[in-house]
């Protein structure tokens, strides 16, 4: 057994588990407080990767690059929330999956007319670059800021939820959707700030995430899918299911990668599988919510 | 009153006649405006597949993003046969690769229908992406990974006869679309198809009425995976080579897109779809500057069309067609039944209806054994026993909170029981679940309208009719559910007895309110039970409804034993052989209606005066 292998992939999976728990969370909160399950989450996260691939070639600066690839997904999320999804808040689950699965072809679509197929690359910032020793292992040190990076965002988001009246209204919203409307809370506008809230979390993981793997028009559709495998192990609408079940994905793929590569995608739709066979609300959903 | 309306002539195969015209004129016509014999034979076989899809979704309300599997499945399968010379039959390879792709269907509807709604769409287009992932790399020995499988030989067929050439092609696919049509055709218009619709317009409601909903959607699942399956087969078959892409997320994508723009629950939609699909693609190709755009040109065209037109191209046309020539439900909705039309369907009901009050002494049909339902700490039913003899009429009484419903519910197996028995008809069915107790004869109405409101009133009730005759699962598809006599028969009687004949073809959605309530009591009914459940029937009516709605509660009685609940005592005197009356989750008292009015304990739980001892 090659242990420094076995850490390294630990940790990769650690950080790819990471980002995938931001992405998750913020489609689990969209749907949470809105009811609605954004098939264009995918989009907003390949949308801050170009963002801030923009500007880092314009500025060369990745804190710029950060804020621009989390504001450009956040402003994206607001236009459509105004534009289109506002309107689908009464119509059935169904048209709600295919107006943003529509939406997010015209995305995918449009960020290929601009910028042509090919792979772009962001390079890792120089704060970034190197690896750092920890004593039983050589790792980049760019990918162990990536973990204290979503770690701090996803503290911010518990604390969005968990302290603040939105985030009541969010929690309260996946309990009981109804209920709130009764209550006659201020929903236009909190539904505005949660989906703007849940397209920034994509988009600030398609940045972060930008150095590691290449920028390209379908890189949303592979996290969109692992994202659900995601809130389908942790179970929907649950803070700790999705950064449990972000954290179990990101093993399960970086583990079965260092046993037999060909498997490492195949192996998290068959834990998905188990979990549905074992428990089909998910680790932390809630049975009888539908 | 039978219903012989039902035409039995040519009309009823127009569309499948339209179907063959379509296939003959479509090489003649496609060509003008530079369609090519290789675009028609993509559109079929997308039409082709489009059929099961539209089963799936258009008729069963299930959103599958993850049809790619199947159609891979298919295709790869297909094409392994032949290339690798285990079969040279090309139609036995379709066969093959249609089955294997079944067999698929079943394991992963299987597992993705234990979610619904958003859910069952999140899980299917993941088990979708599984497939496209095990044909990347643990499968690509077989499947060539992402090169895909080429040298797919020219299609050999049954009499030595050979299809190479695109234009030879579009006939074979031609032949088995037409098949392929008549067939889901059938589907949709046996009782399997009858069933298939209830459960997109109301699924709680359809398993409440004694249909197993699981079984039904895997079949339709599956049904759509062995469609798949050979549209699969024969695109690798019409290319020579099977691509990778069959496995891609947008091949589903690309499904349900095409779906929509074309119709939803028309079956001929996706092919007008595919047909949108291709044609611009390749049209748009023209333009220089617009060409790479056109992906970009059809989501928006997608995002519109699901915004402001949901029923897509065929639907507005049938809807346009329909509101052209005024024919159907729409001329029908202004057809008010008149008070003599009314009074004509009573005195044909059978007179039976007189009961005979006296004669109670029957045996046990419905008995509970302390029975309790807890929330949490909360007990909304604290260990009830009751019995309820064979032919009463008994009334279930007591202020708001009671537990009336919450123990009508578990009567029908809706909710869960915490402790205690419930037998009917000397079987134990506490934990059977609503299914299976209304097959055993235990049926109910719900204190609030659980119709299916897309459904003409003939439609409704038949659902509940075909559980009657056919038991929980019928996978009968190819008899036509209108010819079927038996249920004709037993689906007019029902609409009389509640005395909707004259509306028997309005959709419910259009009803006016004392029609639903009507319509809600024929459904329960309907399922021919031994015991009633009826949940505040006259709920929501006026004086003059309720006064109805007694009369029509007393003529059904006359075969069956009834549970009411009611809070309006007028209806509850006027009908109950016994009440019982509960309070705070306890049954307090049960007697004569009359020595109920007499009890002061009653007294006390509803106007809250003390009790003297």
């Amino acid at each position: 057994m090659n242990w420094s292998l076995l850490w390294a992939q630990l940790f990769n999976g650690l950080t790819l588990g990471a980002l995938l728990v931001l992405v998750a969370m913020g489609l689990t909160i969209i749907f949470g407080a809105l009811g609605v399950i954004n098939f264009a989450h995918g989009a907003f996260y390949m949308v801050g990767a170009y963002a801030a691939y923009i500007a880092y070639t314009a500025t060369y600066s990745f804190v710029i690059s950060i804020v621009a690839g989390a504001a450009v997904a956040m402003l994206l999320g607001l236009i459509i929330e105004r534009g289109l999804i506002r309107y689908y808040y009464k119509r059935p689950h169904e048209d709600q999956i295919l107006v943003t699965f529509g939406i997010g072809i015209i995305i995918v679509e449009a960020v290929r007319a601009f910028f042509g197929g090919i792979a772009k690359r962001v390079p890792v910032p120089t704060w970034g670059e190197g690896a750092v020793n920890l004593g039983f292992l050589y790792y980049p040190t760019y990918r162990i800021e990536v973990l204290g990076i979503v770690g701090a965002a996803l503290v911010i988001l518990y604390v969005v939820l968990y302290r603040t009246r939105i985030g009541l209204i969010v929690r309260a919203g996946i309990e009981d959707q109804l209920m709130v409307n009764i209550l006659g809370i201020n929903v236009t506008r909190t539904f505005l700030v949660v989906f703007g809230l849940g397209s920034m979390a994509a988009g600030f993981a398609g940045v972060v995430n930008s150095p590691i793997v290449t920028v390209n028009p379908e890189m949303g559709a592979l996290v969109l899918v692992q994202s659900f495998v995601v809130i389908v192990i942790g179970g929907v609408g649950s803070f700790w299911g999705a950064v449990v079940g972000g954290l179990i994905a990101g093993e399960i793929l970086s583990l079965t990668a260092m046993i037999e590569p060909a498997y490492s995608q195949v192996m998290l739709f068959a834990a998905m599988a188990v979990v549905l066979i074992l428990r089909p609300q998910g680790l932390f959903g809630v049975q009888g919510r539908q | 009153m039978l219903r012989f309306g039902a035409d039995r002539g040519l009309g009823r195969w127009l569309p499948e006649i339209a179907s063959i015209i379509g296939l003959i004129v479509f090489p003649l016509l496609f060509p003008i405006i530079g369609g090519t014999f290789d675009m028609m034979d993509r559109i079929l076989i997308w039409g082709l597949f489009g059929f099961g899809f539209d089963i799936l979704f258009g008729f069963t309300g299930l959103l599958a993003f993850g049809q790619a599997a199947f159609y891979g499945i298919g295709g790869f399968t297909t094409a392994y046969l032949l290339i690798n010379g285990y079969l040279t039959n090309a139609l036995v390879a379709l066969a093959g690769g249609t089955i294997l792709a079944s067999v698929f269907g079943v394991i992963i509807g299987l597992l993705s229908l234990r979610r619904s709604g958003i859910y069952f769409a999140m899980l299917t287009l993941a088990f979708g992406e599984m497939f496209y992932f095990l044909d990347l790399s643990p499968l690509r020995n077989i499947t060539g990974g992402e090169n895909g499988l080429s040298g797919v030989p020219a299609a050999d067929l049954f009499f030595k006869i050979e299809v190479r050439t695109p234009e030879e092609m579009y006939w074979l696919i031609a032949v088995l679309f037409f098949v392929g049509f008549l067939l889901a055709r059938r589907i949709i218009k046996s009782s399997f198809g009858a069933v298939l619709v209830a459960i997109r317009d109301n699924v709680d409601r359809v398993g409440v009425l004694g249909h197993d909903v699981q079984k039904y959607k895997l079949t339709a699942f599956v049904i759509a995976a062995a469609y798949g399956g050979l549209a699969g087969g024969l695109l690798g078959l019409f290319q020579g080579y099977m691509p990778p892409d069959a496995f891609y997320l947008e091949t589903s994508g690309q499904l349900v897109v095409q779906t929509i723009m074309g119709g939803a629950g028309t079956l001929i939609g996706p092919t007008i779809g595919a047909g949108i699909w291709i044609y611009l693609r390749s049209a748009l190709q023209q333009f220089d500057g617009i060409g790479s755009l056109w992906k970009m040109i059809l989501g928006i065209v997608f995002v519109l069309i699901v915004t402001l037109f949901r029923k897509g191209i065929c639907g507005g046309i049938s809807q346009l067609w329909n509101r052209v020539t005024g024919s159907t439900v729409s001329r029908q909705t202004a057809v008010v039944p008149s008070a003599e039309s009314l009074a004509n369907e009573t005195a044909m009901l059978p007179t039976a209806a007189i009961r005979n009050r006296s004669a109670l002494t029957g045996s046990v049909i419905l008995e509970t054994k302390d029975v309790v339902k807890r929330y949490g700490g909360l007990t909304a039913v604290d260990s009830v026993s009751f019995q309820l003899i064979e032919g009463e009429i008994r009334a279930l009484i007591g202020p708001n909170g009671a537990g009336k419903t919450t123990f009508f519910n578990m009567l029908a197996g809706t909710i869960p029981v915490t402790e205690g028995e419930i037998h009917f008809a000397g079987e134990h069915i506490t934990h059977l679940g609503s299914t299976a107790v209304c097959q055993r004869g235990l049926a109910k109405s719900f204190q609030i309208n659980q119709l299916f409101p897309s459904l003409s009133v003939r439609d409704n009730i038949r659902i509940p009719a075909l559980a009657r005759r056919y038991g929980k699962f019928n996978p009968s598809m190819l008899r036509d559910v209108e010819f079927d006599d038996d249920i004709c028969r037993a689906v007019d009687d029902a609409i009389a007895a509640v005395q909707l004949t004259g509306r028997a073809d309005v959709r419910a959605g259009e009803l006016a309110y004392g029609e639903k309530r009507r319509l809600e009591i024929g459904l329960a009914l309907a399922t021919k039970p031994r015991v009633l459940l009826l949940d505040e029937p006259t709920a929501g009516m006026s004086p003059s409804e309720r006064t109805e709605t007694v009369q029509l509660l007393k003529r059904i009685a006359a075969g069956i034993t009834i549970v009411i609940v009611e809070h309006d005592m007028d209806v509850v005197f006027g009908l109950a052989d016994r009440v019982t009356v509960f309070f705070n989750g306890r049954k307090i008292a049960e007697d004569s209606p009359e020595a109920i009015q007499a009890n002061p304990e009653v007294r006390a739980a509803y106007l809250g005066s003390p009790v003297k001892k």
